[in-house]
């Protein structure tokens, strides 16, 4: 086993007679800010749900911190989640709670702070997304760009070690977006943590990569630095990188 | 082409899936449990925002089906000859051990049961119950645990109202339209009243109240597909609650109350 903070080792997963991923091997080590793309419906989405066990592979094994995952059971699984923060496509927040209350329920729930406490450490994680005074706001009075900025302060509200960003940028305006990208930056620098996003928007991803990885086809195609993409000869890369119909790439 | 028996055995199986999976609903529910203390507050919210959501409609249906067991039951009399002042007993009978559990269950599970499967319906679509569950929070016990608890108490408290508003409603029409005194009806009623079938009515109202928790909330976590899921996870929600209620409704019939 190798020293990788998480590891994607062979993993498969298939719905009913769709068959989704089928052997996907990544390492992400520890402070590395990793950009999975591909097209949609390729199956990023389950890859990242894999991560924190809310899917669960047919075949191989997704390993964190050197513990299979799939080991764990009651405390210790949890206490693998929260080791994790996780921004959802559509931000998933709860419609029935506040924003501050969205931010704070994982700390709440968790019992370990007292209610002042908890209290600073929301406004502290609303300041770091510039949405200070949204705190007693309802989710359904958010513009999309704000929703995804609380589910990043919700992400990381309990210090997490590692960051997944589901499609980060998606559906927003392209300002938004760009502003929803330094904040990633921004917090993959100043929390030192590890970050995994999945995107089908090059923009973003030459923004926040370190590394870029494709997935195709189930697998991974390609695995390398922003500028080994740039540079590649991998048709599949070279034609999904410049949005072209034309190539190896079937359109579904 | 597929064959008759082929699309039967896929039906089946579909069934004895879904069956299984109310089970495994009911047994991690069963389990939560023994984190009752701290989920207190979520259970009383959900006891409140259910259980008001529905007393309105029990009460108007309720009277409108005291009335009619009323008129039937003296229609009924004249037609074999009874004398109508066992009219109260019969209505009472009637109210206690079935119309008034079955009819508040069949309501609730179209008002509440419903409401629980849209809601989970539509936080399982836009990744709520993920997100729960990503944050170190079990849904089963942060959602299911308080809503099932909640139905579990509440069908039988509105039952308790909705005989009493049915009774209401069957002296109003016995005074009024078949001249039968209201001192007659209620004596009637009170002599042929036993605390066993209004305890076996609440046992069968705590059941539905179960059936439709668990229900509610395993359509509403299975719920695949934007909007149209929802819409058709809370259409199965009532059917199938609708179904096993009037299904052991029956089976209750054969053991507690013995022709
Ligand atoms: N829970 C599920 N049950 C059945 N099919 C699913 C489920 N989750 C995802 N899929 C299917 O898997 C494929 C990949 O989905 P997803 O990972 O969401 O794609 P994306 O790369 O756009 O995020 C899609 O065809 C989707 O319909
Ligand atoms: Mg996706």
């Amino acid at each position: 086993m190798s020293d990788a903070l998480i590891g994607i080792e062979g993993i498969s997963k298939r719905f009913q007679t769709l068959e989704v991923l089928r052997g996907v091997d990544l390492d992400v080590n520890r402070g590395e800010s990793i950009v999975i793309i591909g097209q949609s419906g390729c199956g990023k989405s389950v890859l990242l749900k894999h991560l924190v066990r809310l899917l669960e592979p047919d075949e191989g094994a997704v390993t964190f911190d050197g513990v299979d995952i799939s080991s764990l059971t009651g405390r210790r699984l949890i206490e693998m989640r929260r080791r994790y923060g996780m921004l959802f496509q559509s931000a998933a927040l709860f419609d029935s709670l506040t924003v501050a209350e969205n931010v704070g329920l994982g700390l709440t729930e968790e019992r370990l702070h007292s209610k002042t406490e908890i209290d600073s450490i929301v406004r502290e994680k609303l300041d770091m997304v510039g949405l200070t005074d949204a705190r007693d706001k309802n989710p359904s009075e958010l513009s999309g760009g704000m929703r995804k900025r609380v589910g990043l302060a919700r992400a990381i509200a309990g210090n997490p070690e590692v960051l997944l960003y589901d499609e980060p940028t998606t559906g927003l305006d392209p300002i938004t977006a760009d502003m929803i990208n330094d904040m990633i930056v921004d917090l993959h620098q100043k929390l030192n943590v590890t970050s995994i996003a999945v995107t089908h928007d090059m923009t973003s991803a030459f923004k926040i990569a370190d590394r870029i990885v494709m997935l195709y086809d189930g697998r991974v195609e390609f695995d390398g630095s922003p500028d080994e993409v740039r540079n590649t000869s991998n048709e599949v890369v070279r034609q999904f990188i410049t949005g072209s119909a034309v190539g190896p790439i079937q359109v579904r | 082409m597929e064959s008759g028996l082929t699309i039967l055995g896929r039906r089946g199986v579909k069934f004895v899936t879904k069956l299984g999976g109310i089970f495994l609903m009911l047994g991690r529910f069963l389990v939560a449990l023994k984190e009752l203390p701290r989920s207190l507050g979520l259970v009383f919210d959900q006891l409140y925002t259910l259980g008001v959501k529905s007393l309105p409609l029990i009460i108007i249906i309720s009277v409108f089906v005291g009335a009619v067991a009323a008129w039937q039951a003296a229609y009924q009399f004249k037609f074999i000859g009874a004398p109508l002042r066992y009219l109260g007993q019969a209505v009472g009978k009637a109210v206690v051990i079935e119309l008034a559990p079955v009819l508040s269950a069949i309501v609730f599970a179209g008002r509440v049961g419903a409401g629980v499967t849209a809601e989970l319906g539509s936080m399982r679509v836009t990744e709520q119950i993920d997100a729960l569950e990503s944050m170190g929070i079990s849904p089963i016990r942060y959602l299911v645990m308080p809503r099932v608890l909640a139905c579990l108490f509440m069908v039988p408290l509105l039952v308790v109202f909705a005989i009493f508003i049915a009774i209401l409603g069957g002296l109003v029409v016995s005074v009024i339209g078949v001249d039968v005194s209201s001192e007659t009806f209620l004596n009637g009623f009170r002599n042929s009243f036993q605390i066993g079938d209004f305890i076996n009515g609440m046992i069968k109202a705590a059941v539905f109240g179960l059936i439709i928790g668990i229900v509610g909330c395993y359509e509403g976590f299975h719920t695949r597909g934007g909007a149209q899921g929802v819409g058709l996870a809370t259409t199965n929600s009532v059917v199938i609650s609708s179904v096993l209620i009037l299904v052991f409704n029956f089976i209750f019939a054969l053991i507690l109350f013995r022709v």
